[in-house]
């Protein structure tokens, strides 16, 4: 715990919060990180393996079959979370099915699944980006800046 | 009565003449199935949405406890209950239903013993003859009104618990035989330890109730070999654990056999529910359901039922604030 976060403590309060967590089961990291590299690996692996099959069978080349292969993997993804299967592997798996691109149309998914229930605008429309949506902004965001930085470099004779 | 400091003792014992309770396809899978009167095999109840699948729980779980009374709705004068919901929608919604003249409460998951407690005081001091005390929960909308989409893959800590998709209802009434008698309550007051986590109730929620049985032993200067259990509501394997040491740092001595938690006896160890259950309906469907069944057989005959509540909101969680927590204690006797 961060000593700012502490400061705000009482005396008493601090102490309680040794004293519980000396009693909280600590989360396994080692094992959520192994866990996390297999899945996560796996998945890229089936996206490799998807790529050679768009690239040989289906004449695609190595720049254009990342669209059908990112295709793919999101429609595979989406299929899992609607028959809810997706949140129980990513109990298991973790940051393994989080961070590829399987774990952004899972987020995207699972929100309009969620508010369905309030209609398609109010409920689907409006809260389907909102666990993805953070991603999208700074994304958004941090592209630019870093094309700003670009330019700039570029303006000034380098690169 | 008032005694002590914070404990209503009820004079005239008011009969729980009925109970009864609902629940979801988790909690037939459970440990205490055999302890519901309605399972659904369904989580959506035929609904088409969690919030009205909640609603219909809670009515069917009151609905059936008037029945076992042997009693109409227009013989219940009050009808009291509350949930986890934004406004308390089931509750006050199931109200409708019920037509009952309605007080909805909120204490989170603490609900339930706050509506037994305040259901009791009404029949102790005769301003009603028969008053129905309500509590419901459901995962998924709790889920969705507090954390993230259910179809979501996060992982969630070992720390974290289980919401119960349930309600219980209990008929409190002047005039019965032999029942389950509610004989006092000890109100609690909020404990803020600073705990923030909303992954992590257990341990948010464990000083509160060790503070109101404190105050509950305290009051009433009695021992606590005095009952047969003492059931703390939904704080897990975590919380359970937590209270148990700091009653004994305290030097307080409850002999562990008697010490438990409904949110580590409604599921079964295999089921995936990390440190067990929690949500309003955790200290209702057990109490209305596994304990009375259990008291009516004679296994016990004193219990006092402490539910946990943690009084935060989405907003309050996101803006960074610490967990507010409270424990209401409601003692229950057999004749």
């Amino acid at each position: 715990m961060s000593s700012k976060k502490n400061k705000k403590l009482t005396p008493v309060q601090q102490e309680y919060q040794k004293f519980a967590q000396k009693r909280e089961p600590k989360r396994p990291a080692f094992t959520n990180c192994l866990k996390a590299f297999l899945v996560g690996g796996t998945i890229c692996t089936i996206g490799q393996g998807l790529q050679w099959m768009f690239i040989k069978y289906f004449g695609f080349t190595e720049t254009t079959a990342g669209n059908p292969t990112v295709a793919t993997l999101i429609i595979i993804s989406v299929l899992l979370t609607g028959f809810g299967v997706y949140d129980h592997m990513a109990q298991w798996a973790g940051a393994g099915t989080a961070v590829p691109v399987t774990g952004f149309a899972n987020t995207v998914s699972s929100a309009a699944i969620e508010h369905r229930s309030e209609g398609y605008v109010l409920g689907v429309g409006a809260n389907m980006y909102k666990v993805a949506g953070p991603v999208i902004t700074y994304g958004v965001f941090s592209a630019f800046i870093i094309a700003l930085i670009k330019i700039i470099i570029m303006e000034l004779g380098g690169i | 009565m008032l005694k002590g400091h914070q404990t209503w003792v009820f004079q005239s014992k008011p009969t729980i003449i009925a109970s009864a309770v609902a629940g979801g396809p988790f909690e037939a899978d459970g440990a205490l199935a055999e302890d519901f009167d309605i399972l659904h095999a369904d989580v959506w109840l035929g609904q088409d949405s969690f919030e009205k699948a909640e609603r219909k729980l809670l009515e069917e779980a009151s609905q059936r406890a008037i029945d076992k009374a042997g009693m109409k709705k227009e013989d219940v004068n009050f009808f009291l209950s509350g949930d986890l919901m934004n406004q308390i929608t089931p509750s006050s919604f199931a109200a409708r239903t019920i037509g009952a003249p309605y007080l909805g409460v909120f204490g989170a998951c603490s609900s339930s013993m706050e509506g037994l407690a305040l259901a009791s005081l009404m029949v102790d001091t005769g301003f009603a003859n028969n008053a129905l005390a309500a509590a419901s929960s459901h995962n998924a909308a709790a889920e969705k009104q507090f954390r993230y989409p259910t179809e979501y893959g996060a992982q969630k800590p070992p720390t974290a618990q289980w919401t119960v998709t349930g309600a219980g209802a209990a008929l409190v009434s002047r005039e019965g035989k032999g029942g389950p008698r509610v004989t006092c309550a000890t109100i609690g007051r909020i404990i803020d330890m600073g705990i923030s986590d909303p992954f992590n109730m257990g341990a948010a929620m464990a000083p509160a109730a060790v503070d109101t049985i404190e105050a509950h032993f305290r009051d009433l200067n009695i021992d606590p070999s005095y009952y047969d259990l003492i059931a703390t509501g939904d704080l897990g394997a975590v919380g359970h654990r937590i209270a148990g040491d700091l009653l004994i740092e305290h030097g307080f001595k409850i002999p562990t056999e008697i010490l438990t938690d409904c949110g580590l006896l409604i599921y079964r160890e295999e089921q995936p529910v990390l440190a067990g259950g929690s949500g309003c309906a955790c200290s209702a469907t057990v109490t209305y359901g596994h304990f009375m069944n259990r008291m009516k057989k004679g296994d016990f005959k004193r219990i006092l039922v402490v539910a946990t509540g943690a009084l935060l909101s989405p907003m309050s969680y996101q803006q960074k604030d610490s967990i507010p927590c409270i424990a209401h204690a409601v003692a229950i006797e057999m004749d």
